[in-house]
């Protein structure tokens, strides 16, 4: 555990004791009642915080989870007398079930679509309830052994199991956001396509996310069950219920420990005080006052309260959502990057008649070429060559028509991108793509996450890699403050943190000056030394006769040529396809 | 019972679905218009519906009284008379609300804005159905004339045992809906403002370069997608009672009609919703009454997640 969390910990545990300290004095059931409440949806907010607020995937169906939960307690106990102490237990593992059921599929999309795809669920189940017959379940009474059913004569008591679920929670959520799977899912949030290419397995991340979130909404609606004694489809599964976990959550404070908790701090004691004054005269009161709230929140403060003080307070730091400390040790060495090449066979990767068409256009056209292990390898071609997907058919991110990749003896076919980046084959971007609300070393250290263990040796790994590319003193910054000189070196720290052994690079030198070419260059040779193959795609003809040991041409998305830099600047094919006539006048 | 019995079942509940349908397809097509040109989920589309519905029952409730305005047309003409109402409301929120979070200033917040919009309008619809039950109280009402009441009978067929009843005020109201669709369609397609809206759906950035004011064209498909919903819901006031909650479970029927026709598409959305109205129609016929919805957000869901692009729209990266 590191320092963050166990600071999160300590003041977790100070709010609890503060709490129940405040109930003790209070002797008032109504007010006993919201400070029972209070947690329970400071949970709810944690709970959709945990999936949506880090992943940046919206859901509007957190009422799904938290119903089923209710239902399991209140028709356990009505129907076969089960105890909640038990049933609740049962309703978080439903709750984590039920999460994992609703992620298989619908994290097949992305944004509006999951969104919307998310509000069905509880819908659905609510119509599925009502039909059951189960308009009204109310919890009997156990008039013998109260305890034993979660029956207390003193509401301190109700108080006290709220606040313990709530640090329970709260410090599940720290635990998690101060490890892999909270700076995971922040890089699934920034962009999804460039934490998958780096070795991220997004899908795997998701349904951890939602299976714990869940859990975690399960026990919320399990316990509120037990509170309110009465269990209807339209209080558990209702729409009010996904938006109010929404609702305190980006009030807060999206994506932090304290948001959600701030949020229903603030909004539930409103809305409970101001239903008992009004709800005469104005029965949708509490309503009202949530949607207000969130129109201010998303005008005045879109990521909610906690991240517009945090700017007010320290505006230059932009928005930096790292979770770790941020520097990064200047004597790791960079030999540890270096390429563990076990067998002796001397081909790398060899592709056979790849082919990919869109529509009518052939962008790989029965491609077949192999790369040599340690060597460094240029692509070039006409715009519209097929290059890029080339790449992307390599990683994964595009899927072939037909033909094979094998790389150290292995298919890549029907790979994940993650996993081919598991094996071993990085990639950078010919249009960069960093985390950009993310320091420097925590976007490296997601690539490296790949092959380490734990933290320590993943900042190990990042460490070595930015230091190779020249970045160490700009560590602590976040991407967003990145020159596209920069960017690109970082791209490539996080492709090298992965430790591969191979580096496809796009287009890394495109509109760069001389200087920055040449530090870029020298860069390159030193990946080479450590023993790592790179196939590079580049324009600069200039630069790459200087630097490959081979090129390949590719035009209309087949082979054209190949061979050494002095053969194909002869080759009369890649003259007439690509270099043109002038190459040959000027430059011999 | 018999098989010319189950027949005339299914007859009747096609013809009922397919009058229905033109009314969801009417709302599709105002909340799709939305999608469309400024590529925002509106979560409130249901209460835009509800404020349709409630504006046809006061201005009945007001004016139906004087001779002048009794007729059986005039449910009608109210409801077409919500459009422009609920229209110049849409186009007040937009340039209140809306406008903070899509447009060209969502370009720079995080995921194009889309976690702003989604929630912002998500807030819209809390305040407008709660605000709701406020101001026009939690008792269902209607707004029905002899019209709701009287049937046509298409029949006696197959040897007089089978009979259609078709509703007088539903098959007026789908006419209407259908009328109003096509004009839409001919307003989108034929006119200098229709393809300005069309051309900053396809590319704000380059529409804005040609000139077109694409601020002030979001703010008219917004109006536009509200009031034509509106009318949608107007058209509905005169079949069923209604109460301001009524907007949560349509607003999952219309995303189910527009998500069939493909997001975007008028076309598709008009189908879309016409096919969502049979299948609600029909399927009463085998499963009880509560889980006629439940069926529509399974098929919504089912749907979603294996052809999210629909069938009738243009393609559009869904995953």
């Amino acid at each position: 555990m590191n320092t963050a969390a166990r600071k999160d910990l300590t003041q977790i545990g100070l709010f609890g004791l503060v709490y129940v300290v405040i109930a003790l004095l209070i002797s008032n059931s109504y007010y006993q009642l919201i400070m029972t409440i209070v947690p329970i949806w400071a949970v709810m907010g944690l709970s959709w915080n945990l999936l949506s607020g880090y992943s940046g995937l919206i859901s509007f169906g957190h009422a799904a989870f938290f119903g089923l939960g209710a239902y399991l307690v209140a028709l356990c106990l009505s129907v076969w007398n089960l105890s909640p102490w038990f049933t609740i237990v049962l309703a978080t593992i439903t709750g984590g079930i039920s999460g994992l059921l609703v992620g298989l599929p619908t994290f097949r999309l992305r944004g509006h679509y999951f969104a919307l795809a998310m509000l069905a669920y509880p819908l659905a189940l609510l119509y599925i309830f009502e039909w059951l017959g189960y308009q009204e379940v109310a919890l009997p009474m156990n008039r013998e052994a109260p305890l034993a059913y979660m029956q207390f004569e003193n509401p301190f008591f109700y108080v006290l199991i709220a606040v313990i679920l709530l640090m329970l929670v709260m410090a599940i959520t720290s635990m998690l956001s101060h490890s892999r799977f909270g700076l995971s899912l922040l890089a699934i949030k920034l962009d999804e396509d460039a934490a998958e290419a780096a070795g991220i397995n997004t899908l795997y991340w998701k349904l951890v996310a939602i299976a714990v979130s869940g859990a975690i909404a399960g026990a919320a609606g399990g316990f509120y069950a037990v509170v309110l004694l009465i269990v209807t489809p339209l209080a558990v599964f209702g729409m009010l219920v996904s938006a109010q976990a929404l609702i305190f959550a980006m009030f807060g404070g999206v994506g932090t420990l304290w948001g959600p908790v701030l949020g229903a701090f603030i909004l539930v004691p409103l809305s409970e005080i101001l239903y008992a004054r009004y709800a005469a005269d104005f029965p949708g009161i509490q309503g009202v006052i949530y949607g207000v709230a969130i129109i201010a929140v998303i005008l005045f403060a879109p990521e909610g309260i906690l991240w517009k003080l945090r700017s007010l307070r320290n505006p230059e730091q932009g928005r930096l959502l790292a979770s770790f400390a941020s520097v990064s040790s200047a004597d790791s060495d960079e030999e540890i990057l270096a390429c563990r090449n076990g067998d002796s066979d001397p081909e790398i990767m060899a592709v056979a008649n790849l082919s990919k068409a869109y529509g009518g256009l052939m962008a790989a056209n029965d491609l077949s070429l192999s790369v040599k292990k340690g060597e460094l390898l240029g692509i070039i071609g006409p715009n519209g060559a097929g290059k890029t997907t080339l790449f992307n058919l390599l990683n994964g991110f595009v899927k072939p028509d037909s033909g094979n990749v094998i790389f150290q003896g292995q298919s890549l076919l029907k790979k994940r991108p993650s996993k081919i980046c598991a094996m071993g084959v990085a990639r950078t971007f010919q249009v960069a793509k960093p985390f950009a609300h993310l320091s420097i070393l925590d976007n490296v250290v997601l690539g490296a996450y790949v092959h380490s263990k734990n933290e320590d040796e993943a900042r190990r790994y990042a460490s070595a890699a930015i230091k190779l590319v020249g970045l160490l003193e700009k560590s602590a910054e976040p991407a967003s403050n990145l020159t596209s000189f920069e960017l690109r070196l970082m791209e490539l720290a996080r492709a090298l943190a992965s430790r591969p052994s191979l580096i496809l690079v796009d287009e890394i030198l495109a509109g760069l000056d001389s200087a920055a070419m040449a530090n870029v260059l020298d860069v390159l040779r030193k990946v080479q030394v450590l023993g790592i193959t790179i196939v590079i795609i580049e324009h600069s003809m200039q630069a790459m006769v200087q630097l490959v040991d081979r090129f390949i041409v590719l035009d209309h998305g087949a082979l054209l040529a190949e061979g050494s830099p002095d053969e194909i600047v002869r080759d009369e094919r890649v003259i007439e396809a690509y270099l043109g006539k002038k190459w040959l006048l000027d430059g011999k | 019972m018999d098989g010319l019995q189950h027949l005339e079942n299914f007859l009747q509940s096609l013809v009922a679905g397919l009058l229905m349908g033109s009314m969801y397809g009417l709302m599709c097509v105002g909340l799709t218009i939305i999608f469309g040109v400024m590529r925002v989920i509106n979560f409130a589309q249901g209460e835009f519906m509800m404020l349709g519905m409630y504006f046809a029952y006061f201005c009945f409730a007001w004016l139906g009284s004087y001779a002048f305005f009794g007729g059986v047309w005039f449910p009608f003409m109210l409801a077409l008379l919500a459009g422009p109402a609920l229209f110049l409301v849409g186009v007040i929120l937009h340039r209140l609300l809306i406008n903070a979070v899509t447009g060209h200033r969502a370009s720079g917040l995080e995921a194009e804005g889309h976690y702003a919009q989604l929630v912002l309008t998500l807030g819209i619809a809390l305040v407008l159905q709660n605000g709701g039950l406020f101001f026009f109280g939690s008792t269902p009402v209607s707004v029905s004339n002899e019209l709701s009441y009287s049937a046509w009978e298409w029949g006696p067929m197959v040897g007089d045992r089978v009979s259609v009843f078709v509703n007088q005020a539903q098959t007026v109201s789908a006419i209407l809906a259908v009328a109003v669709v096509v004009i839409f369609g001919l307003l989108m397609s034929r006119t200098r403002l229709g393809k300005s809206l069309r051309a900053s759906a396809d590319n704000p950035d380059a529409a804005t370069y040609m000139g077109i004011n694409v601020d002030r064209c979001h703010r008219v498909a917004f109006g536009f997608g509200v009031g034509i919903t509106a009318i949608g819901g107007g058209l509905l006031a005169s079949n069923a009672p209604f109460q301001p909650y009524i907007g949560t479970e349509y607003v999952i029927i219309m995303y189910a009609g527009v998500v069939l026709g493909g997001l975007g598409s008028i076309r598709g959305a008009f189908l879309g919703g016409l096919t969502i109205g049979v299948l609600q129609q029909v399927s009463a016929i085998i499963l009880p009454n509560q889980l006629q919805n439940t069926i529509i957000f399974v098929c919504f869901l089912i749907i979603i997640l294996f052809r999210p692009q629909g069938f009738f729209g243009r393609k559009e990266r869904t995953a």
